[in-house]
């Protein structure tokens, strides 16, 4: 590594400076020597040593100054020459430095967008003491009480502070439209945790979050800007809020990031009202809030854990619990980050592990380009060793033009990765977190010149020690057969790990298309085609229940969602419109719609939890979900008719095992949710559904009449089927909903095939990624092979001549190269199916369907390598075989 | 003359003296190792002493830092080695590049001396 050692010397200059003390000491040494030998005293001798030697500093001074300012010089000269000598073979040039741009600019990528969600703190002060806490309910992690809060913060230590907060979706009104809003409900002290302040105004107090304390709420710089055009005088003005006056207090500064509810825009105090937590049948212990809490410092993230846990597992008769938040199954502790990255953490960790693996196949590929390059020119080494370059000097040229290949190679790849980095932003599924933070930033940059700097030397390293070789050859004849066994030897290795690696990325690319192929294979149990579907939010107090006139608010708002209805069936192009409570693959909260179901003669301690769909007549027909036995709900439930249900084709199976299961069901009675109603009577089953997602097979549901259930839902979700392209009927839908009620806001307006991609989104994003990187080691792979072989045909001419003048056909020649490059690749597939069945574990988590050891996916992919190995062998193959051997027994 | 071009006029002399010196040390050197093969800093002093007849006494220091900028321009290269009397010694050895310096020096050389003889001569 001389270049490296002459670098290194610029700056530890104290090593050179031994080196020239020592030499110049063995100067006066000898002489010294021969004084003695002549018969000076010691003394004598010395003296006179030193005179004749002159000005030692001075000497020594100038002699170090005349080996860095030319060490400098000479590397500049290096670089020329390596230019030069890029210059001149443009194909080699460009190939390689294409190839390291695509690895480094690939990588610098995917870490970009990977680093700030998984790697980078998050941004806030001492973030790795901010915790997440949830509860676990039925085995499932859930969210959690406030009677569960009041208690961890009343009897744990380990924190210096406590949140919980909710989702709080007010409808503003006011504008020229009404506008639902994300925001959240916090207990005074969120923004304290968090360790942020407001830019504007003040952040929450405690006489802020009481109950019936004043109407108050801090917005986001973002909705700051949209809706009040930045008016620096906001604070203290009014606004309207779900039909109240709230007092704007404060406004969150420009680049405050919430990972705890990126969507968030503005926030107002819980408000809670802690008497409520005596009564167990209270909003108060619903599963509904979340809990974030920031350590004391020096307490580690396991003392919480388990402190909290120790609570848990011991009640305290000062807070009684209700049979649902026991805390018996424990607690779920985890950091921040952690708990923000759960979910996208399994497909993050494989991109970049396939984005590595891709850099690794770049480097290997331009290491062999490199060293079929130092093979062509041997005849130039050989010669400028012998004309007395030394094997430093060469070593260093090599690494120079490697290092020269792999910063061009970097700096084009920093934009190949700004590109892909757009391209990446623009794919991101939706619930990406942190997705505005994903930049190209310098953690980054120096990632990638460190990439660079190692795909350098790595590229560089194998010719330069074996270039050495060449000089122990006599003379400088062109003597290609000697040195080509060991060097073909090395070349085939580097082309065996390539085939191995490109098949690991393969085998990960196959299992996940596999998964997508069964996931799509899915029936959802509805039509998802030409539907349109939209949510319409209820606003405003004429919907309240007032105590001296119970219901009203629950009959208004299904007068009103009724008319609406009657509207949109009326709009030209829609063949059927319904409305649903919770509609299936949106992203409306599961949670909030299971309810257990108690069949009449069930023991009154088992039940299922179902989806519970409070809908209109006609849905399961917009829908096309199918009936199997009975009739569907339709006009006559209405709210005075017998109440009738509707169930689920597996809920039937489960609850009346035996002999026609579906038939017995029909005629049975249940109650869903609350015990203390009228039976609901089954007089209809119907196909299941899937409704948080294809791969989640959640089949238990029951059906209400909309006007049969117990309380009136505030936002339903209208189905409308319609004649040809849904989307272009949104427009005309939402004016005939607007006609009947100006002041309700529609939100979520997509069709549903716009849903179904939305909820494979995450997959579909792995798997382009995946697919594209296979694609890229495959073609790689392909010229290695290719490569080996070209040069293998080119330093055989002679031998294949031979073997023609002796008979050979044709097609034995043919079969002789293609034989020697499919060695390699069955090699190559081996170990890289070994490799894959250990590397699959990394895509196991992402896999619907089909096992990571599919053995279909394996051979498919081997087949595949194996087949464009044949293709990349038949070319040079096809070279031999044309060999003229007249021709290539006098060429030498 | 007035001081200021005086100043310059000797500097530049100054310059031209030591460059010549300089070019003769190197030529000095390059023809040592080609003759000896390789050799170490005091080798060197002591053939050009003996080569001379003693008539040319170079300050021993000043020449290493020719021998490092001539090994850093690639005229010669490098090796520590074990001397005769078991010492380590630095020595150095001609490249290509040196000989092909070596013989353009005494080329230009021996144009100098000739030239120089010619003034002498007519003079």
């Amino acid at each position: 590594m001389a270049l490296a050692r002459r670098i290194a010397n610029l700056f530890r200059r104290s090593q050179v400076d031994r080196e020239i003390d020592a030499e110049m000491r063995a100067h006066i040494e000898m002489r010294i020597e021969e004084n003695l030998a002549a018969g000076m005293s010691p003394d004598e001798a010395h003296r006179d040593a030193l005179v004749r030697f002159g000005n030692l500093a001075s000497t020594r001074e100038r002699t170090v100054q005349a080996d860095a300012a030319l060490t400098l010089e000479s590397i500049a000269r290096d670089l020329r020459f390596a230019l030069r000598q890029l210059r001149r073979s443009p194909g080699f040039s460009a190939t390689a430095i294409a190839i390291l741009a695509l690895g480094i600019g690939a990588s610098t990528a995917i870490f970009s967008a990977v680093n700030p969600i998984l790697f980078e703190p998050l941004p806030y002060p001492h973030a790795n003491r901010l915790v997440t806490v949830w509860d676990i309910f039925k085995s499932q992690r859930s969210e959690t009480t406030f009677g569960t809060y009041r208690e961890l913060l009343a009897r744990s230590r380990s924190f210096e502070s406590m949140s919980t907060f909710g989702p709080w979706q007010p409808v503003m009104t006011g504008a020229d439209k009404p506008e639902r809003l994300d925001g959240q409900s916090i207990s005074a002290g969120y923004f304290r945790m968090l360790g942020v302040r407001p830019a504007l105004g003040r952040d929450f107090v405690a006489a802020d979050d009481v109950f019936r304390g004043p109407k108050v709420v801090i917005l986001s710089d973002k909705l700051w800007r949209r809706q009040f055009a930045a008016d620096p005088a906001i604070v203290g003005a009014a606004v309207r809020l779900n039909d109240d006056t709230y007092t704007v207090v404060g406004v969150m500064p420009r680049g405050f990031e919430n990972v705890l509810s990126s969507t968030a825009e503005l926030w107002a105090p819980l408000q809670y009202d802690v008497a409520t937590l005596e009564n167990f049948n209270t909003w108060a212990w619903g599963h509904h809030l979340r809990i974030a809490g920031r350590l004391r410092p020096g307490t580690r993230l396991d003392d919480a854990r388990s402190e909290l846990n120790r609570i848990a597992a011991n009640p305290s008769s000062a807070f009684p619990r209700p049979r649902w938040a026991t805390l018996s199954g424990g607690l779920i502790v985890d950091s921040l980050q952690g708990d923000m990255v759960r979910a996208v953490r399994p497909a993050l960790l494989a991109v970049l592990g396939a984005v590595l693996l891709v850099l690794v196949i770049a480097c290997v590929n331009v290491a062999n380009l490199l060293l079929a390059r130092a093979v062509e020119r041997k005849g130039e080494f050989a010669m400028r060793a012998t004309l007395g370059a030394d094997k430093a000097r060469l070593i260093r040229q090599l690494l120079t033009e490697s290092l020269l290949l792999a910063l061009i190679g970097g700096a084009l790849g920093m934009g190949v990765g700004l590109a892909g980095l757009q391209v990446l932003v623009a794919l991101s599924p939706p619930g990406l977190p942190r997705a505005d933070a994903i930049a190209l930033n310098a953690p980054v940059f120096a990632f990638a010149f460190a990439l660079t700097a190692l795909a350098g030397l790595a590229a560089g390293l194998i010719p330069a020690v074996q270039t050495p070789r060449v000089q122990l050859q006599p003379g400088v004849q062109q003597n290609a057969r000697t040195a080509a066994g060991s060097r073909q030897w090395a070349r085939s290795a580097l082309v065996v790990s390539e085939v191995a690696l490109a098949l690991v990325l393969l085998v990960g690319a196959g299992l996940l298309l596999r998964s997508m192929r069964r996931l799509l294979a899915v029936d959802p149990g509805f039509n998802t085609a030409d539907l349109l579907t939209l949510q319409v939010q209820t606003a405003g107090h004429k919907f309240d229940n007032p105590d001296f006139a119970h219901g009203a608010g629950d009959s208004a708002r299904r007068h009103f969602f009724e008319r609406a209805l009657d509207e949109v069936r009326n709009v030209p192009g829609v063949t059927a419109a319904a409305f649903t409570s919770l509609l299936p693959l949106s992203d409306d909260p599961s949670w909030v719609a299971l309810y257990g179901a108690h069949f009449e003669n069930d023991d009154p301690n088992s039940g299922r939890n179902v989806f519970r769909y409070a809908i209109s007549p006609g849905y399961c027909q917009a829908m096309g979900i199918p009936l199997i036995r009975g009739r569907f709900l339709d006009e006559r439930d209405t709210a005075d008719a017998p109440q009738a249900a509707l169930i689920s084709e597996t809920l039937a199976r489960r609850q009346f095992p035996g002999p026609n299961p579906i038939q017995n069901a029909i005629g049975k009675r249940l109650h869903v949710g609350p015990t203390d109603r009228p039976w609901y009577t089954v007089v209809g089953v119907v196909g299941d559904v899937r409704q948080t997602s294809l791969e989640m097979n959640q089949p238990f549901a029951a059906y209400l009449s909309s006007e049969q259930t117990w309380f009136a839902d505030d936002s339903l979700s209208f189905v409308i089927r319609t004649r040809g392209d849904a989307a272009a009927l949104a427009p005309a839908v939402r004016d005939a909903i607007w006609r009947v009620d100006k002041d309700q806001p529609i939100v979520r307006v997509l069709t549903m095939s716009r849903l179904l991609d939305i909820s494979i989104a995450q997959r579909r994003f792995v798997l382009v990624l995946f697919e594209a990187f296979g694609l890229v080691a495959l073609v790689l792979a392909a010229t290695g092979i290719y490569g080996v072989l070209s040069s293998s045909v080119a330093e055989r001419t002679r031998e294949i001549g031979v073997r023609t003048a002796l008979g050979a056909s044709r097609a034995n020649i043919l079969a002789l190269i293609v034989r020697q490059g499919m060695a390699v690749t069955a090699l190559g597939v081996a170990l890289g199916l070994g490799g894959a069945m250990i590397a699959s574990r990394a895509v196991d988590l992402l896999l619907f369907g089909v096992s990571r050891l599919d053995p279909i996916t394996y051979a498919a992919v081997a087949a595949l390598l194996m087949l464009i190995a044949a293709i990349a062998c038949l070319v040079p193959a096809r070279r031999a075989a044309g060999i003229d051997p007249m021709q290539a027994l006098r060429s030498e | 003359m007035p001081r200021l071009l005086e100043k310059k006029f000797k500097r530049k002399n100054q310059n031209m003296a030591k460059n010549d010196l300089q070019g003769t040390l190197d030529l000095l050197v390059l023809k040592t190792l080609e003759r000896t093969g390789a050799l170490h800093g005091y080798g060197i002093v002591l053939h050009i002493q003996r080569a001379s007849d003693e008539l040319l006494r170079v300050e021993e220091g000043s020449l290493y830092p020719a021998l490092h900028r001539m090994e850093q321009t690639g005229w010669i290269a490098s090796e520590w080695a074990m001397t005769e009397t078991n010492r380590k010694a630095k020595y150095y050895k001609l490249t290509a590049q040196g000989r092909k310096q070596l013989q353009q020096a005494e080329e230009s050389f021996d144009q100098l001396v000739k030239g120089v003889r010619a003034v002498l001569r007519f003079a």
